[in-house]
């Protein structure tokens, strides 16, 4: 027997899933906000090897990477709060938990590209006579951001797709308003290929833009 | 003719809107070295690459030791299938200037896989024909060592040998000496001259004129994807009739040692001396 | 201040064992199930026709841009619709995380493969070599090579996607520590020990993934 797809019943429940999207987007928007600046400062800290710091970060930051992004919301969720005597919502959690988790991964991404740039590169500003400030912000910098720029996204995607995994600590973003509106309509098939879709095109759209700002910025190599 | 072992009429490959060469006609008799000149983005590698069909000819024919390659369809255009293009090959030694030899493998094992695969030769009897080939270059101490363990010059030695031992019967030679530093030039010169004088077939590519003009029975000038000019190493080295070729010459010959350091000893590709082959 | 205490872990061994199969069982069958998908998927994305090109292309677009979860549950719910079978946690799991890690796979292997310079192809072909003589003995073994660091850490990344499993009940380690955390009421332990056990066994391999890529960037 054939199944009969039906989407309206989904689209009458419309209301869960944009309020689910608008809470996915903040969700990433927030843990953008501590991945950035966090993994810039890591990367720089790093770069500057401080003899016990630079270990110290380059082991919290190897954790962080290493540790699956469902278990450090479940940590974040569950465990954090009380060992640090605080209480906080699921929104805070899973910020918390994707944040540092994609600061780690963000600090790599910005050292990496630093240290690829070829040692010549920095010779040769300094034999022109540039000082550190003026060497990083116009030979080096310029080089490691245009070669950072796909595997940004790629953190950035990730960190996207990531946060459906908040959806395990029922926090109201897409996928869990999904499972609410399914349970409703009966129809999780439909509803879930429409969240899906929601992510793939989402993806697919930003990936395009990226590979088009990489096309201009590009120079021959 | 049957000491004709390559012909090649009318030659035309495009890239894109790029017509790279227009109408080439070139032959190449048993045992006979050619050598073909030419400024840079002349077309000179895209020759070769179409005469060993890593790249694919457009109009024109090409024929081999007397029979043409692929077939003719009824429009006039020539068809090339798989399976000929890879005996052809074989028969068709390429040496390029990058040497591509495969790093994962040792010079002898390099020289080896082809007659092993390809001509059914036993790990045995494909050992002795690497060894024949890697001597024949001046290498065989070598064989056991990896491509990054050599020098460049040793490379291109392997690279050579790896084609002989196909046994082909012609080799395509495309600026095999461009990538190496200045002191292991000669060698691979060397091990080339030393090819020629055992009687090879060989269509070479250079910008090495004394090269040139001791080696080459025939000198070939290609500009924008023709042959411009051709005749004896004397005739088109010593006195080019066509205003380009003087230029290439000229500016291929702006810096020289003044003539008497050639004198003691005599160098062995050096321009004015021409040695008794 | 928390007293810790890890000693309910030792107690219920069994029940964590349990756990540590299911996780295991789970990235075991995606990751062969995923090499296998990730080798056709590269042999079709490097083909010459057009048509598999855009299938390979299709799929790894398609599935590396849906979150894992999102398959999981999709698979999870419309297995019994489409099947007429009761809901399967592990099928769901297992299918779910075998594609996903197929499509990232297909892109470790066509990204190895496409690595080997052009020479290494004229080299072959001159030598006499078709496409596939020359895929078995000269692209393959250095591409094979070249893409060791690339897939060990993917096979890290699948191993921390099968904790995923547990949102669907699951019985993976993830899942046991979740219901020994509301057993016991021992959160902190129970998840901190999870995170432990991750990061104990995949950071000493993701160091050496690290450290072949590093010898790999030196030697070539
Ligand atoms: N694969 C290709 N695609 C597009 N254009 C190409 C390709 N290969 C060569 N060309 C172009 O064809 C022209 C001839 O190139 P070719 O390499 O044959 O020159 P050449 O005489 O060997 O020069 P050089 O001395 O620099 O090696 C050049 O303009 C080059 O840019
Ligand atoms: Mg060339």
């Amino acid at each position: 027997m054939a199944y009969e797809w039906d989407f309206a019943a989904v689209f009458r429940h419309s209301d869960l899933l944009l309020e689910g999207a608008a809470n996915t987007f903040r969700l990433a928007g927030s843990a953008l906000l501590i991945a950035l600046p966090l993994g810039l400062a890591v990367a720089m800290l790093r770069l500057a090897r401080i003899p016990v710091l630079s270990w110290l970060l380059a082991i919290t930051t190897d954790i962080f990477r290493t540790a699956p992004s469902i278990v450090l919301i479940y940590w974040f969720f569950f465990a954090f709060p009380i060992l640090a005597g605080v209480d906080f919502a699921g929104h805070t959690a899973v910020t918390l938990a994707l944040g540092l988790q994609t600061g780690a991964y963000m600090a790599e991404v910005f050292r990496g590209g630093i240290i690829s740039v070829d040692r010549g590169q920095w010779q040769a500003a300094t034999a022109l006579g540039m000082g550190s400030a003026t060497r990083m912000r116009t030979i080096i910098l310029p080089q490691a951001v245009r070669r950072m720029i796909p595997i940004f996204f790629t953190r950035i995607t990730e960190l996207y797709k990531a946060t459906s995994l908040a959806a395990a600590i029922s926090y109201a973003e897409i996928v869990q308003m999904a499972n609410r509106a399914a349970s409703e309509t009966f129809r999780p098939m439909e509803t879930f290929t429409i969240v899906a879709l929601f992510f793939f095109t989402t993806i697919f759209c930003v990936s395009r833009l990226v590979r088009a700002i990489e096309r201009r910025v590009a120079v021959p190599e | 003719m049957a000491d004709e072992v390559l012909r090649v009429e009318g030659l035309h490959k495009h890239y894109g809107p790029l017509h790279v060469l227009r109408g080439i006609d070139l032959t190449v008799r048993r045992g006979e070295a050619v050598v073909i000149l030419g400024a840079s983005g002349s077309g000179k590698s895209t020759l070769l690459r179409c005469l060993n069909f890593l790249e694919m000819p457009g109009a024109g024919r090409i024929h081999l030791e007397g029979r043409l390659v692929g077939r003719e369809a009824r429009d006039g255009r020539i068809r090339y299938p798989n399976r000929e293009l890879s005996a052809l090959r074989m028969r068709v030694g390429m040496v390029f200037q990058q040497f591509n030899l495969f790093p994962h493998m040792t010079a002898e094992r390099n020289v080896m896989i082809g007659p092993m695969k390809l001509r059914g030769l036993s790990e045995a009897e494909a050992r002795r024909v690497a060894a024949a080939n890697l001597e024949k270059v001046g290498i065989l101490e070598k064989a056991r060592s990896y491509p990054a363990q050599l020098s460049g010059g040793q490379q291109q030695r392997v690279a050579i040998a790896r084609a002989l031992a196909m046994e082909p019967s012609m080799m395509l030679f495309d600026e095999v000496t461009s990538a190496l530093d200045p002191e292991l030039v000669g060698e691979v010169l060397l091990a080339m001259r030393q090819l020629r004088e055992d009687g090879m077939t060989m269509l070479i590519v250079t910008h090495e004129l004394g090269f040139a003009y001791n080696v080459a029975d025939r000198v070939v000038f290609m500009e924008h994807g023709v042959i411009h000019e051709e005749g004896t190493p004397q005739q088109v080295l010593l006195n080019p009739q066509r205003p380009r070729t003087r230029d290439f010459l000229r500016s291929h010959t702006l810096f020289r040692l003044p003539e008497q350091m050639h004198d003691d000893p005599p160098g062995p590709f050096a321009l004015t001396t021409r040695e008794q082959g | 201040m928390h007293e810790w205490d890890f000693a309910f872990l030792i107690d219920q061994r069994h029940f964590i064992l349990q756990g540590l199969l299911g996780t295991l069982r789970l990235a075991v069958v995606s990751l062969v199930a995923g090499t296998v998908i990730g080798l056709v998927g590269a042999t079709a994305r490097l083909s010459g026709s057009a048509i598999l090109r855009a299938v390979g292309t299709g799929y790894v677009e398609f599935f590396r841009n849906i979150p894992v979860l999102v398959q999981i549950f999709w698979l999870y719910f419309s297995i019994p619709i489409l099947t007429g079978v009761q809901p399967n946690a592990y099928a769901a799991a297992a299918i779910a995380t075998s594609l996903y890690a197929g499509a990232y796979l297909t892109e470790v292997f066509r990204s190895g493969i496409a690595s080997i310079e052009k020479g290494q192809w004229d080299g072959a072909r001159a030598v006499g070599f078709g496409h596939g003589m020359t895929m078995r003995y000269v692209v393959l073994p250095q591409a094979f090579r070249r893409v060791l660091p690339a897939f060990t850490n993917q096979v890290l990344e699948i191993v921390k996607t099968t904790s995923v499993a547990s949102t669907i009940a699951y019985a993976e380690l993830l899942y046991s520590a979740k219901l020994l955390s509301e057993q016991e009421f021992r959160p902190i332990e129970a998840y901190t020990a999870v995170g432990a056990a991750f990061i104990l066994v995949l950071l000493p391999t993701s160091a050496i993934a690290g450290m072949m890529e590093r010898r790999l960037a030196r030697h070539g």
